[in-house]
């Protein structure tokens, strides 16, 4: 479960001056469900994700993940979460089967364990054909698998995806998306940044919006269409965020 | 701190480094083939070319000396020269170095000996053409020889002993071992450069591709996104650093070592140290002490390395930090080899020169005690404080994320 309690981010910037890049975000992402943080670029989105993750710490406020506080206790946070990114990259000189015990290790897993999960996870994804294969050779769709990898090694409570399907094409894309689905059924606690409505629609149990690092509006696909009267998705999210994106413009 | 997932991270970085072919050269090809070939084997290469100039017949045209036939038999006489007749264009032939000297002796220089005037005997020579040289040193042997006998000659003429010129003779006499006197001095000077110098370039690529590299191909966020304390995964990769700029370092010593052996092995005269004829070499002690000495310099070196490169956003910007750091850096290795600088109280404790200085001293076998204490641990603080700066720069998030 994922519990964030008024989490704030702040920025300086030499030219800007004090940039609030999240500002008192509260929601709760139960386990089996997938929470979808849908905004536009700069947003927020990442920056709260990193939160979570303990990549970033949070100005003021905090999150709750596993029951561990993020920024009380950001390693145990870490062990319990899989954080995957399209900036998320692989060491491009370790074999992806190096590559995930890696991360197997530094998740504290035995080697008799790690070497159980790793051929369970390579053949589950049909890894196995390039196992030894260095990273910087793999295709888009290998490194992506590669990356799924990674973050399942642990076996995780919590699955975080920040925009995962940026760049990649539709098929690689589609496997992602098929991939966030299966985290909710074995009962993970999912949480998925996206600018893409289509996504969210079709993946989504709970809808967060955010932009200019508030959460604007939150709730299922349904009780958005009731509250903001419309039923096309696009069209909730403007109306949600045009007069905020307006500030953003000026400012 | 937990020795487990420090060590996991080191060995990830070695496995990944030893698959760098940039890392690669830095840490062998360098030290074990560019340095050596560089050093020694360019140096004796030198030596070879002047030895076979020096043993080469030089060819001497010689201008006028038909009334003064002692002189020139006694130049046609010398083994070491080669009189071939005078052509018009000598001076040319000099300029184009087809010829390295002319010997030009003045109308009537036999008479106006016999009757003691003042003579000038010129040779036109190309100055600095290291054949012209040795030409040039071989005919004034000769006409320094001919002019003692002439004097000799004289005196004797005259019932004067030849003390009469030369009243007392003034010899020098080195007490200090041969090997630790003369060449010998700056050839310690030079080994400490050349650490110093390798410990730095050694670790420069890694720390860079360790922490800037990482930043620009994405994989930091990766990383920070598992487990391990920010702290574990840069003491695992400062290690990394440690060892490349450490084993490019021993590396270096060992194969200029070796390649002095091979030289002197070689050669049937070694390499000249002093004027008594030591030969070059360093023994296995001095090289260990320069090496242990060479480890809180690596660790200060490594520290500041991935302080600078954690900083930068890319490879790119990172080597336009370090190599600043590397002119910096060599300053005080080279005012090392300055033979008036000597190590004092005052320049034990100035980083850097401090090693330099007493790695000279090492590698001709003079142990100071009291400095190598005072070096070793302020060396040693500098680079725990380098140390402590890079772990703190790895946690802060504006340095990391830096946009």
């Amino acid at each position: 479960m994922i519990e964030a309690r008024g989490l704030s981010k702040r920025f300086q910037d030499k030219k800007r001056g004090e940039i609030r890049a999240v500002d008192n975000v509260s929601f709760t992402c139960q386990p089996g469900k997938i929470y979808g943080l849908l905004g536009a670029n700069g947003a927020g989105k990442t920056t709260t994700l990193r939160m979570l993750a303990t990549i970033l710490e949070p100005t003021d406020g905090t999150a709750v993940v596993c029951g561990y506080d993020v920024v009380d206790q950001p390693e145990k946070v870490r062990a319990n979460v899989g954080f995957l990114s399209t900036a998320t990259a692989l060491y491009p000189r370790l074999s992806a089967q190096e590559l995930v015990e890696y991360f197997g290790r530094l998740n504290g897993l035995d080697e008799a364990t790690l070497k159980k999960r790793v051929a369970d996870i390579f053949n589950r994804l049909d890894m196995n054909g390039f196992r030894d294969r260095r990273c910087d050779k793999l295709s888009t769709g290998m490194k992506q698998k590669t990356s799924i990898a990674r973050t399942l090694v642990h076996d995780p409570r919590v699955m975080i995806f920040d925009e995962p399907t940026t760049g990649l094409d539709v098929m690689t894309a589609r496997s992602i998306i098929e991939f966030i689905r299966e985290c909710r059924n074995r009962g993970k606690t999912v949480i998925f940044s996206t600018h893409i409505m289509t996504e969210v629609e079709k993946l989504c149990d709970t809808i967060g919006i955010i932009q200019s690092g508030k959460l604007l509006s939150e709730g299922t696909l349904e009780q958005l269409r009731d509250k903001h009267r419309e039923q096309d998705l696009e069209e909730i999210f403007v109306k949600v965020v045009a007069p905020h994106y307006v500030t953003e413009e000026a400012h | 701190m937990s020795a487990r997932n420090i060590g996991i991270v080191y060995q990830k970085e070695l496995t990944e480094a030893l698959r760098d072919r940039r890392t690669l050269i830095t840490m062998f090809i360098l030290p074990l083939v560019i340095f050596p070939l560089l050093s020694v084997g360019f140096g004796s290469l030198v030596a070879a070319l002047v030895g076979k100039a020096e043993q080469e017949k030089a060819k001497v045209m010689i201008i006028g000396g038909e009334d003064s036939p002692d002189i020139v038999d006694g130049l046609k006489k010398l083994d070491t020269i080669a009189i071939v007749p005078l052509e018009p264009d000598w001076q040319a032939q000099i300029v184009n170095k087809q010829l390295p000297i002319v010997v030009e002796i003045p109308a009537g220089f036999q008479k106006d000996l016999a009757d003691q005037k003042l003579q000038t005997v010129m040779i036109h020579n190309y100055e600095g053409d290291v054949k012209s040289e040795i030409a040039k040193g071989k005919v004034e042997k000769f006409l320094n020889k001919y002019r003692d006998s002439v004097v000799e000659n004289r005196l004797a003429a005259k019932n004067l002993p030849a003390s009469v010129l030369k009243p007392f003779e003034v010899k020098p006499h080195n007490v200090a071992p041969p090997e630790k006197s003369g060449a010998a001095l700056f050839f310690g000077g030079f080994i400490a450069y050349i650490v110093v110098f390798l410990c730095l370039n050694g670790g420069m690529h890694p720390a860079m591709d360790l922490t800037a590299g990482e930043k620009e191909r994405g994989t930091m966020e990766t990383i920070l996104s598992s487990p391990i304390s920010r702290a574990h995964l840069v003491i695992g990769k400062f290690l990394l650093v440690l060892t490349t700029a450490l084993t490019t370092a021993a590396l270096s010593v060992i194969s200029m070592g070796i390649s002095f052996t091979i030289v002197n092995a070689l050669r049937a005269t070694p390499i000249q140290a002093g004027r008594e004829g030591a030969t070059l070499h360093i023994g296995f002690g001095a090289a260990l002490s320069v090496f242990i000495m060479a480890i809180p310099l690596a660790v200060l070196f490594s520290s500041v390395l991935i302080t600078i490169s954690t900083f930068a956003k890319s490879y790119k910007e990172a080597q336009s930090y370090i190599v600043p750091l590397l002119f910096i850096v060599i300053i005080p290795a080279i005012a090392a080899m300055i033979p008036t600088i000597e190590l004092n109280p005052k320049l034990a404790l100035i980083p850097i020169l401090n090693v330099s200085l007493l790695c000279k001293e090492l590698v001709i076998g003079t142990y100071h005690w009291n400095y190598i204490a005072i070096i070793f641990i302020s060396t040693c603080i500098y680079a725990a404080a380098a140390l402590f700066i890079a772990v703190k720069m790895f946690q802060r998030e504006s340095v990391l994320f830096r946009s």
